[in-house]
């Protein structure tokens, strides 16, 4: 998020707070265009526009297959008749003209040379697009007529799944580039996984993940298809999250309150906090932070702890600050989007640091990830409660850190996490009584809780060497001249 | 209005005019050179060897800026010289700077590093090619007392329609136009070239760029500290041209003569006045001689025999008819040590160079 799209934002979200009644066409018209406008500049001709399009696409088929009313539940493959809603797509068709006339209006920007304001680049010719919008319709219609199948929400976990492993792993991302490529008419030679940075993907799919497996298990709101692709493509939050609930997003977007001053207040210093944190201190320390070049260059210990304690503040600040702005915008337009940070650096335990650190990711792999599978560790065999609770950590943490790319180092990340946060809970169960008896010491109790949380944050922030280098030969260099070893 | 709404109101009405007053105030009173002289460089980390000069900030841990007191100030030459240390500044181009050459190579490393004490060599050396940018710099480096000045100059610096054309030289014209009407130079004070900033230019927000310099110099010096990285490398370069057009002319001048008035010749007079007591050397610093196509009509890519030879005699003449020391070392560095142009030297050439010049400041330098 530039600086100039948080200017637009802010102009658009304290528009719509004052206008209340405009405020659920403004917000799905503002985050519609929000995904062209922020849409990187890729080297794959008219790409740019085809994947914010494609994030329009894949919410509209998510929505025909999760919230479309069953018309006959009498089937034997149907879930039990409350878990459907009263929806159809004819209710809707206000909301699929506004998206296929919002589609078609920015292709035409080409034709009046003002894409420039809009897209990173010229969009395609009308017919291309014309083509795209009829094949994307026939398949919104296909999975309208196939969606009471029990199939169709897995297929779509899975076809979700399989883009985000394509995008976050470097050689898959590679092949599909040279495909684009070629079909766009391109060098192949030149394919490369920064071909495809599909803006806000891994959020949009955070939230499709999370509407398809609660259709599973019966537990979503009525919802009709302009307030799913609101809840979806929310401008604020597409790019950095926080990562909503649909049940929570709800009832912000049908209420109809206007912004108040008190309102505007807190959204403004949000914003303002926001902005110093990502743009003053994250910015000023990303070039003394740890990277892949200073890591070979640097033989210090000292020096690299100055870098790697640069990269720790830098994420935290960068990225709090990115949700700091999400938070003031949907306060101004009125919505109470969650938290994502709590002070992450300064718990005194591992666990905690994970119950403020990103919190709507934490939230949702404890969700959809760590609970099914330690209930599925639990149900059968009663496995011993120390197992249930290693495997469940380090298979959750380790795909937190795949989440981030698909590569050795990621995968260290969360083993890193995952063993840490195994440690720490049986630590906590071995220590509990002892910690108990330091309530009547309060000086020990300071002492240790400062000892804790030093070890902590030193913890994390060794983490960050897995996190921030691209390899595992340089992040063993930097653990061994971080202590005083040559490497 | 609630009352929380007057709040808003005034707070923001506030901000708006204690930032138009103090944007003003920063217009009027010009504390960029006082900013500039704040630094961390010689107090928390060392000072750079050479100047900051970065074409790709975020892996050269350095960067190009126009302040010349923030320039200087990040250099070594500002922290206090050592107890009886005899000051040489070495004055240039880029090749006096270093360009493809890390910190410890350059010819002022070398030097110091050959333990000659208590000489110390200072590199203030700056890449593009104009002696006026040479003068700005020797302005600048006369205040940290050098004991001699070394001028490393070449042709392709002289050319009087060149002079402007360095960027450092047009985003500090008040000083050129001081030099100009000081010493009485033949280029234009009025001219386009040079940049003269307006009152917006010159609030906080026309200057947001150069502050935003100014603590990236800061923060670089870090990197700089935990690195010694000042220029990145790239993989593969091209070595000079060897074979040449056959094109007779030198900057639209054609044979036979070179004449001496198209020379700003009357700049390096102006640094032996600005210098005063202390002794300045001019040199003319090597070329790549070729051997391939054309080589019988032109030394290298820049210069053509005719021009490059007239040059050397003009140059000679005017130091000896000024008593000023002229070292000729235009070929004392062989072609397969230069680097990506007729001017670069690779290590090797370097240390050619470094040894050479070494050996005279000892003898003729009158070092204590």
């Amino acid at each position: 998020m530039t600086f100039v799209n948080i200017l637009g934002f802010a102009m658009i979200s304290l528009l719509a707070g004052v206008w209340p009644r405009a405020r659920g066409g403004l917000t799905l018209l503002a985050s519609l265009l929000a995904l062209y406008w922020m849409q990187p500049a890729l080297s794959i001709r008219y790409l740019d526009f085809w994947l914010p399009t494609a994030s329009i696409g894949i919410s509209a088929c998510v929505w025909v297959i999760t919230f479309r009313r069953k018309e006959n539940s009498n089937s034997a493959e149907q879930p039990p008749k409350e878990f459907f809603h009263r929806i159809d797509l004819r209710g809707n068709f206000g909301t699929v003209l506004i998206l296929l006339g919002m589609i078609l209006a920015v292709a035409l920007l080409r034709y009046l040379n003002l894409a420039a304001y809009l897209t990173p680049s010229t969009p395609p010719e009308l017919g291309p697009v014309i083509a795209g919008l009829l094949i994307l319709s026939i398949l919104v219609a296909g999975l309208s007529a196939v969606s009471k199948r029990r199939w169709t929400a897995p297929l779509a976990i899975l076809v979700i799944l399989g883009i985000f492993a394509v995008l976050k792993t470097d050689a898959l991302a590679q092949a599909a580039a040279s495909i684009l490529r070629r079909t766009a008419g391109q060098s192949t030679a030149l394919a490369s996984a920064m071909d495809i940075r599909w803006l806000g993907f891994s959020y949009l799919a955070f939230r499709q993940l999370h509407v398809l497996r609660d259709r599973m298990t019966g537990r979503l709101p009525e919802c009709t298809l302009r307030e799913f692709m609101t809840y979806s493509v929310f401008f604020p939050a597409i790019a950095s999250g926080p990562i909503d609930r649909i049940e929570r997003f709800l009832p912000d977007l049908r209420s109809q309150t206007s912004l108040s001053a008190e309102s505007l207040w807190n959204g403004g210093e949000r914003i303002i906090a926001g902005i110093f944190k990502k743009f003053v201190i994250a910015d000023t320390l990303a070039i003394v932070a740890l990277s892949a070049a200073s890591a070979a260059q640097i033989h210090s210990a000292l020096w690299m702890w100055f870098v790697l304690y640069a990269y720790a503040f830098r994420i935290y600040f960068d990225f709090s600050g990115s949700i700091d702005i999400a938070l003031g915008l949907g306060r101004w337009m009125g919505f109470a989007l969650p938290e994502n940070f709590n002070r992450p650096y300064l718990q005194s335990n591992l666990t905690a640091f994970w119950n403020s650190w990103h919190m709507t990711l934490a939230q949702w792999f404890r969700s959809y990830f760590f609970n099914p599978l330690t209930r599925a560790l639990r149900s059968p065999r009663k496995a011993p409660v120390w197992i249930v609770i290693l495997v469940g950590q380090l298979a959750t943490m380790v795909l937190i850190g795949l989440w981030h790319g698909v590569t050795w180092n990621f995968a260290l990340w969360g083993l890193w996490h995952g063993v840490g946060l195994f440690v720490h809970n049986r630590w906590s169960e071995w220590s509990r009584g002892r910690v108990a008896e330091l309530e009547s010491r309060p000086v020990l109790k300071k002492a240790y809780t400062a000892l804790a949380t030093f070890a902590t944050f030193q913890f994390v922030v060794l983490g960050w060497v897995w996190f921030a280098l691209p390899s595992l030969d340089s992040s063993g260099r930097v653990f061994l001249r971080l202590f005083g070893f040559s490497g | 209005m609630s009352e929380t709404g007057r709040l808003i109101r005034n707070v923001l009405l506030k901000a708006l005019l204690l930032f138009l007053a103090v944007s003003g105030l920063f217009a009027l009173v010009h504390p960029m050179a006082a900013l500039g002289r704040l630094s961390i460089y010689n107090e928390l980390v060392p000072g750079r060897e050479r100047l900051p000069y970065g074409e790709h900030p975020q892996s050269d841990y350095n960067l190009s800026l126009f302040n010349l007191d923030a320039m200087l100030a990040s250099h070594e030459i500002a922290a206090p010289p050592a107890p009886g240390e005899f000051r040489v500044a070495l004055i240039g181009d880029s090749s006096t700077w270093g360009y493809l050459l890390p910190p410890d190579q350059t010819m002022a490393a070398l030097i110091n590093r050959s333990g000659a004490e208590p000489l110390r060599v200072y590199n203030l050396g700056y890449p593009t090619l104009s002696v006026t940018k040479d003068l700005l710099m020797m302005q600048s480096a006369l205040r940290y007392q050098p004991d001699l000045i070394v001028w490393l100059v070449t042709l392709e610096s002289l050319p009087q329609e060149k002079q402007l054309d360095s960027p450092i030289v047009q985003n500090n014209a008040d000083a050129v136009r001081g030099l100009i009407a000081r010493y009485g130079l033949r280029s234009n004070a009025a001219d386009p070239r040079l940049i003269t900033p307006t009152f917006w230019d010159q609030t906080i927000p026309g200057q947001r760029r150069d502050l935003a310099d100014l603590v990236r110099l800061q923060l670089y010096g870090f990197l700089w500290a935990a690195t010694g990285v000042d220029q990145s490398f790239p993989a593969h370069y091209d070595p000079p041209q060897k074979d040449l057009d056959p094109d007779v002319s030198f900057h639209g001048r054609m044979p036979p003569t070179l004449s001496p008035d198209s020379l700003a010749l009357d700049v390096l007079n102006a640094g032996r006045e600005m210098a005063g007591n202390v002794p300045v050397w001019i040199v003319n610093e090597p070329i790549y001689v070729s051997t391939g196509r054309s080589s019988d009509i032109r030394y290298n890519f820049f210069y053509p025999r005719w021009a490059y030879d007239q040059y050397r005699q003009i140059l000679d003449a005017w130091c000896r008819d000024h008593g000023v020391p002229y070292l000729d070392a235009w070929d004392a560095v062989p072609a397969e040590d230069f680097s990506n142009s007729a001017i670069h030297r690779t290590p090797q050439g370097e240390a050619l160079l470094a040894g050479w010049l070494e050996a005279a400041i000892l003898k003729d330098g009158n070092v204590r």
